[in-house]
């Protein structure tokens, strides 16, 4: 990697190993631009003047630039930022890609950022472990709608230091106005959002001005060029200064003598002897020991990978969180925080999703969309659902209180993910803005008559027969003549049917799919409160999501639900067509009707399957009392 | 701001190391370290103890043995194993061992498939692994460049570069289906020179063929292969010349081309390399098949 004149001898390279060069600091980056901004030319041109580029790579840069450069066979630059073969053909960047260079002063990661709005999901993700963010606009076009956008993202994912590089500054002849009406444009919109001042510098990737070396087409800028900025700014983490945090990742008891509590400082510092706090039980102890593979140290600080032993006893587990006693983190179940959609199924409020925060997954919905950004302008609109690339401001409802930090005090504690309960797609991100007191400020009602009681006065257990399936599969026939065996039985027990609750209860919800989750949602709460009241509950719905009916599911206590799958082809639903709907949404009459122009989500490992095309509903009725009957559900 | 706030990039990345490996054996039910003996494998090996100590290595570790080892490696693997008390498992593809695939007969593309791809695969299935530790880095290869701390593999194994997850700061979503698995790359974030003065600042060992000293070498496939036994066709006329050699990376030995060097000491290399002119990969043999042919391999589960 030595650049021509300059060969490494012993005492050169004792110097990388252990002198100077080895204390070089790590700075992580972002580029963002979009396609014909020149990114990739950018990144190209730091490799080439600062002469990384290796004999091999030159020679493939040269014969691809000839076979597919856009450089008219003069060396392409962007070639040698280019990934995977599916970019390569369609001429743009997909993904994120990282690039790694070490100049003497620094070493430094680079994540290479589309700029489509479709990809806004790629630039939070190379933003999230970012340092600093250089922003490329082209000087023929100064600050665009996308450059907003990318300066909105930047703001959101906390980012402290911003560069402009207003490029391709030779085609506009260098022009020193030209480059000040954008960086005003640029530092007046800075302010708009609150983002911190960025420092603004014309360059031209292709000629080289500005990038590694000042060139001379710009002897009327005084500031300083693109690399030697990057290896000089300071961004040394905030984070030491920030309030000590833990999260514990794992718990390592190789002995019987030895209980360590491994994680990496979030922020802060630690010592033998501080006092702490284990978040969220609030039980106070002290640092026994701070220890690494080489044995004790007197500290550790943020970034680092460690373990604790504490001086008591105490319960600690994986996804609790450590802190000073003096500067504990919130605590709570409810909160509000910026989301970043990254599914490709839409999000739909009072679903369920996984969240993931420092070392702790949870259940947890959406419960309202407060107002969705646009990022492009910036301004805030209403939205009943958020669709791939959008952001939104959220309220957020979690199954148990967790503890955090505003993302704004801290990157490491207020950031989560959400993932998809079904496909385990990774479907979005959030930034938590602040804990909502809601849930602390309604205590529940304890009662002293309780379902216990109540199941007792009934000489039963109560349960849950939810009964899923399209619309004609038979769920209400089985469902009607279930029930009457057990009323014959002397059983308490309750049918909610699908159509007899959107006359009431449900009267207000359509057939989109944020409706349809809400419909499910109120049964499901419906039904747990029938089985606190001591009754055998069936739900006959079609229900068609799988979230959903886990909702349900998770509405009771295990062992209390039962998931019936009524099933019978499309073909003999349509046939049956007991209401006529079928032939209605064939016409396009009805929307959204499920097995239509709809999803059904058949169910995974149902309790009961039943086959309605191949067995009579009596024999069917049969078979759901036996299950109820083996699980010992029924009196005998 | 004292220096004593400010971590050194090896420290820094160490750490994320450390989080990667821990994040792993918390979240999954049967974790295995793919161990290839080589210098990214020691390190990440290193890095693994630290990440447990003063515990022992809450996972086994894993070698595909292609038969095709120098016979170096294989001393240093077992002696390794042995003096750190290790778990470790080898596996052979028994159907490549029966038809007698190797580089020289079938050719490097079916060799690697078979006694490498197919083999892990094999492997992977056998023991019912979830999650499997790979020393890749992104520094090596384009298509690497792309790949998630955490890659999603479907239940044959397969890597779609198109559907991977996104990676958000260091919460890693460690979900998966049955069947399904992961290989995770805690050294994603190095480079060669880091792994380097990582080995030297560490003190970790690694096998010896990385130094040069004089070895009986030949030219094959355009490249000075080592003759390290007996299986290695020698030309009519031809005779193994000993050169001052080294290796950059270690692999099959037929398949490895070796460097001129005397580079004998961790700083010595480090020195060569600084002044070198070729990129790592340039001295493997399976990269230049056919353009993106990385790319290709990864997707059908090569690691």
């Amino acid at each position: 990697m030595a650049d021509d004149g300059r060969t490494f001898d012993a005492a050169a390279t004792e110097a990388v190993l252990s002198g100077k060069a080895a204390e070089r600091d790590l700075l992580r980056f972002l580029t963002c631009g979009s396609v014909d901004d020149g990114k990739s030319t950018l990144i190209g041109r730091v490799l080439y003047d600062s002469k990384l580029i290796f004999e091999d790579q030159l020679k493939t840069l040269e014969r691809d630039s000839k076979a597919r450069g856009n450089a008219g066979g003069a060396l392409d630059l962007s070639l040698l930022v280019d990934g995977l073969q599916a970019e390569r053909e369609q001429g743009i960047t997909i993904d994120v890609a990282w690039r790694h260079f070490t100049t003497d002063r620094r070493k430094f990661i680079v994540a290479d950022t589309p700029g489509h709005e479709q990809y806004t999901r790629n630039m939070a993700t190379g933003a999230s472990n970012a340092d600093l963010a250089v922003l490329l606009v082209d000087a023929r076009k100064g600050v665009l709608v996308q450059t907003r956008r990318h300066a909105t993202i930047a703001r959101l994912m906390g980012l402290r230091h911003v560069v402009v590089a207003i490029n391709k500054m030779d085609l506009v002849g260098y022009d020193r106005a030209t480059y000040e009406a954008i960086r005003d444009d640029f530092v007046a919109f800075a302010r708009e959002i609150d983002l911190p001042e960025p420092v603004c510098i014309p360059v031209s990737a292709l000629m080289g001005d500005n990038v590694v070396n000042r060139g001379d087409g710009m002897p009327w800028y005084d500031g300083p060029a693109l690399l030697p900025f990057l290896e000089e700014v300071d961004v040394v983490q905030t984070s030491t200064q920030t309030p000590f945090r833990l999260p514990v990742q794992w718990v390592n008891r190789p002995n019987l003598d030895f209980r360590g509590y491994c994680g990496t400082l979030a922020s802060g510092r630690v010592r033998p002897g501080d006092r702490i706090v284990v978040n969220p039980s609030g039980r106070e102890t002290t640092v026994a020991r701070v220890v690494d593979f080489n044995g004790d140290r007197a500290e550790a600080i943020a970034g680092e990978s460690i373990t604790l032993t504490l001086a008591d006893e105490v319960d600690v587990a994986r996804g609790d969180l450590l802190s000073p006693a003096d500067a504990r983190p919130q605590v709570a179940d409810q909160m509000a925080a910026h989301i970043i959609w990254m599914g490709e199924d839409p999000m739909l409020p009072e679903r369920s999703y996984l969240l993931k925060i420092g070392h702790t997954t949870v259940p947890a919905q959406i419960t309202e969309i407060k107002y969705r950004l646009d990022v492009n302008t910036h301004s805030k609109l209403a939205a009943k659902h958020l669709d791939l690339n959008e952001v939104a401001f959220c309220n957020l409802s979690l199954a148990r209180p967790v503890p955090f930090d505003p993302y704004e005090e801290n990157r490491g504690t207020g950031g989560f993910i959400l993932i998809d309960r079904t496909t385990h797609q990774t479907v979005g991100c959030g930034m938590i803005s602040f804990g909502l007191r809601r849930a602390s400020n309604i205590h529940w009602q304890a009662l002293e008559v309780d379902k216990a009681a109540r199941a007792h006065q009934k000489h039963q257990k109560p349960c849950v027969l939810w009964f899923t399936g399209l619309s004609g599969a038979g769920k209400s026939t089985v469902a009607n003549l279930v029930e009457k065996r057990l009323m014959a039985m002397g059983h308490h027990s309750y049918l909610l049917d699908g159509d007899n609750v959107r006359h009431g209860l449900n009267r207000d919800l359509g057939f989109t799919a944020e409706d349809r989750v809400e419909n499910v949602r109120r049964v499901a709460e419906v039904s747990s409160l029938f089985v606190d009241a001591g009754l055998i509950v069936l739900v006959s719905f079609i229900s068609p999501f799988r979230a959903e009916r886990r909702l349900a599911r998770e509405k009771v206590a295990a062992g209390e639900f039962l998931e019936v799958f009524v099933d019978a082809p499309l073909e003999v639903c349509e046939q049956r067509d007991v209401k006529g709907l079928y032939k209605k949404a064939r016409a396009g009459e009805i929307k959204n009707f499920t097995g239509i122009d709809s999803d059904y989500e058949p169910p995974e490992a149902p309790e009961l399957h039943l086959r309605t095309d191949q067995a009579e509903p009596d024999e069917l009725a049969d078979q759901v009392i036996q299950a109820l009957r083996a699980r010992g559900l029924l009196r005998e | 701001m004292s220096s004593a706030d400010r971590l050194t990039h090896l420290q820094r990345l160490e750490a994320e190391s450390i989080h990667i490996i821990r994040e792993v054996v918390a979240e999954f039910r049967k974790p295995v370290m793919l161990y290839s003996i080589g210098k990214d494998s020691s390190v990440m090996l290193h890095l693994a103890r630290k990440a447990f100590a003063p515990g022992p290595l809450p996972f086994p570790l894993m070698h595909i043995d292609t038969t095709w080892k120098f016979r170096e490696m294989i001393a240093f693997r077992d002696q390794t194993a042995r003096d750190l008390g290790l778990d470790l498992l080898i596996h052979t593809n028994p159907d490549g061992l029966r038809d007698g695939v190797g580089p020289i007969t079938h050719g490097s593309g079916v060799h690697t498939d078979v006694m490498k791809t197919q083999a892990l695969k094999q492997a992977l299935t056998r023991y019912g692994f979830d999650a499997a530790f790979g020393g890749a880095r992104r520094d090596e290869e384009a298509s690497r460049a792309k790949e998630r701390v955490f890659s999603f593999r479907t239940a044959t194994h397969q890597w779609d570069p198109r559907n991977q997850r996104p990676e958000l700061w260091s919460i890693y979503n460690a979900r998966i289906q049955t069947g399904e698995s992961i290989r995770a790359f805690p050294l994603s974030n190095w480079t060669e020179l880091d792994v380097w003065q990582y080995i030297h600042q560490e003190d970790i060992p690694v096998v010896p063929l990385y130094f040069a000293k004089p070895r009986p070498v030949i030219q094959h496939n355009g490249m000075w292969v080592m003759v390290d036994d007996d299986r290695l066709p020698i030309p009519e006329g031809a005779a193994p010349e000993m050169k001052s050699v080294r290796f950059r990376t270690l692999g099959c030995y037929p398949l490895t081309g070796a460097v001129a060097s005397t580079a004998t000491t961790v700083a010595e290399v480090v020195a060569e390399m600084l002044n070198s002119r070729t990129s790592e990969r340039a001295g493997r043999a399976i990269d230049h098949d056919q353009a993106g042919s990385m790319e290709l391999k990864k997707r059908d589960g090569y690691f």
